[in-house]
């Protein structure tokens, strides 16, 4: 199973398992990682899970959906390479991809 | 009395499961027991009446959190159980299989059950209703395409059910007793838009309809309205809104008319017992008024709450509500309370096309919104609403003004 490093907004980090076609919020509630909330289970409601990936690894993967852009528009936070992580599904060559988090999903 | 810590937590929804989580985050170190009256760990319901019940979605993908996690959180869990009656001076609670168990806390996340349907022919195989998963499954097992389906009731869990069962190939006919859907809690511009999407979908909505009786033999046949029409059905799914369960917290002498009497920590008025979700009756600090909601968002952030001040880290609970609604392509998301509006502002067309957004005043004063398919609306008017901002109305109707430079 790839292995996913959460990294929490103070710089402390998490290593986990994550099963291919999961998605990265359920990844990090099934690890009680606090910083993703995932408040509307994934329905791509509520911008709770908000996440910032490496560079690389978001150009790699397809593009958010007009409705999630709109999502990431408005999260407290934004930087270039953000995605609500209900909306990013894992595969194999995720292993070793970090996520950060942000301070607050609020 | 025992001197164990332990936290017993009765009913295994979203409240139930969000209160065990939040034990852990915040520190709790004593046991956790989550009693569940259901067969399977507690689950997301909305996907309840969209994707569960077109089958795009699994048991396992419906749950909250997977199996193996309540064993990693040292989490017990007790499916199939109900608690028959707590003892609250002894602090122990005894379950339906006449188990004892002895608590330290309590929190009741008793949740809602549907109200059910009267009228001669309501208990006939066939009348549904959608609440939890086994509902969903029963629906199921008299889904077929072509099929006639009568729902009955016209609020968002009728309007779901009606979409997703005409995207299974279902007839659908949605009967609502008031002259709008949705009146409760929307205002008439966004009735008469969903009504008028339901129709250009194939659903014959009927307004001001009044049922009979439901006729059938060993399952339902049809629904007879009081003017004497008869609708065909081979399934009928009943939405006419929930009854918070109260039982429980009334044998223990607790005040519970409308909801479980907490206070803005969630605390019921014994000592150590707390009260989360559908189940409660609490006062909104944002609104200045007691109210009872059902929704996901005061579900997981009362949940939090109790858990908060039952780890010694007590903030109240003040946030602003939310909710979602899935109905074919319209994503609605509605965030504050719009109750006692006196004026409603339309940004964008509600009459034509499936995009708007409806703002709620009092007074001038910004309440809520209902955002269809938009999302950023949504989002910023539910961040600036619990900053306390309001918005200018003329600016909001239009739409040529940047949507933030609305607000003040």
């Amino acid at each position: 199973m790839p292995q996913i490093i959460f990294v929490a907004h103070d710089g402390s980090s998490f290593e986990v398992e994550a099963a291919v076609g999961s998605n990265l919020m359920q990844v990090a509630l099934a690890n009680g990682i606090d910083g993703i909330l995932g408040e509307c289970g994934g329905a791509c409601s509520c911008a709770t899970c908000h996440c910032y990936l490496d560079e690389g690894v978001y150009a790699d993967m397809p593009a958010p959906s007009s409705m999630e852009r709109d999502m990431l528009d408005c999260v407290a936070e934004p930087e270039p390479t953000s995605r609500l992580g209900c909306q990013v599904v894992v595969t194999e060559d995720m292993d070793g991809m970090r996520v950060r988090m942000p301070a607050s999903q609020y | 009395m025992s001197n164990r810590q332990h936290c017993i937590i009765v009913g295994g929804s979203h409240a139930g499961a969000q209160a065990a989580v939040s034990l852990r985050q915040e520190g709790w170190n004593g046991a956790i027991t989550l009693i569940s009256a259901e067969p399977i760990l507690p689950y997301h319901r909305p996907p309840l009446s969209k994707a569960f019940l077109c089958g795009g979605k699994s048991d396992d993908e419906l749950l909250i959190r997977p199996a193996d996690f309540y064993a990693k959180q040292g989490i017990e869990v007790r499916l199939n159980t109900r608690v028959a009656r707590v003892d609250a001076a002894s602090r122990t609670l005894t379950c339906d299989d006449g188990t004892q168990l002895a608590y330290s806390h309590l929190i009741l996340a008793t949740g809602a059950d549907v109200r059910r349907l009267s009228v001669p022919g309501s208990e006939l195989p066939g009348v549904c209703y959608l609440r939890g998963r086994d509902d969903v499954l029963a629906i199921r097992r008299h889904l077929k395409p072509g099929g006639r389906a009568v729902i009955v009731g016209g609020g968002y869990i009728g309007l779901e059910t009606a979409a997703s069962l005409r995207k299974q190939g279902m007839q659908v006919v949605v009967l609502e007793a008031q002259s709008r859907v949705l009146q409760r809690v929307t205002a008439a511009e966004v009735s008469d838009f969903y009504t008028r999407v339901h129709r250009e979908e194939g659903v014959e909505v009927m307004l001001e309809a009044a049922i009979d009786h439901i006729a059938g033999g060993e399952a339902v046949e049809a629904v007879v309205l009081s003017d004497g029409r008869t609708l065909p059905a081979d399934l009928v799914v009943v939405g006419i809104g929930v009854l918070p369960n109260v039982e429980l917290a009334r044998q223990m002498g607790l005040e519970a008319d409308n909801g479980i009497r907490v206070d803005e920590h969630a605390r019921t008025a014994l000592d150590d017992v707390y009260a989360v979700g559908d189940c409660t009756f609490h006062y909104n600090p944002i609104y200045a008024t007691w109210l009872r909601l059902e929704s996901v968002q005061n579900a997981t952030d009362q949940a939090r709450t109790a858990a908060l001040a039952i780890c010694g880290k007590a903030a109240p609970y003040k946030t602003l509500p939310w909710f979602w609604s899935d109905q074919y392509d319209l994503k609605l998301q509605i965030a504050g309370l719009s109750t006692g509006y006196d004026q409603v502002v339309i940004r964008g067309d509600s009459r034509h096309g499936r995009s708007f957004s409806a703002f709620y005043l009092r007074e001038g004063r910004l309440l809520a919104v209902d955002a269809v398919n938009r999302p950023k609306e949504f989002t910023f008017t539910k961040r600036f609403l619990a900053e306390g901002r309001s918005a200018d109305a003329q600016r909001l109707a239009d739409e040529s003004v940047d949507f933030q430079a609305c607000f003040s």
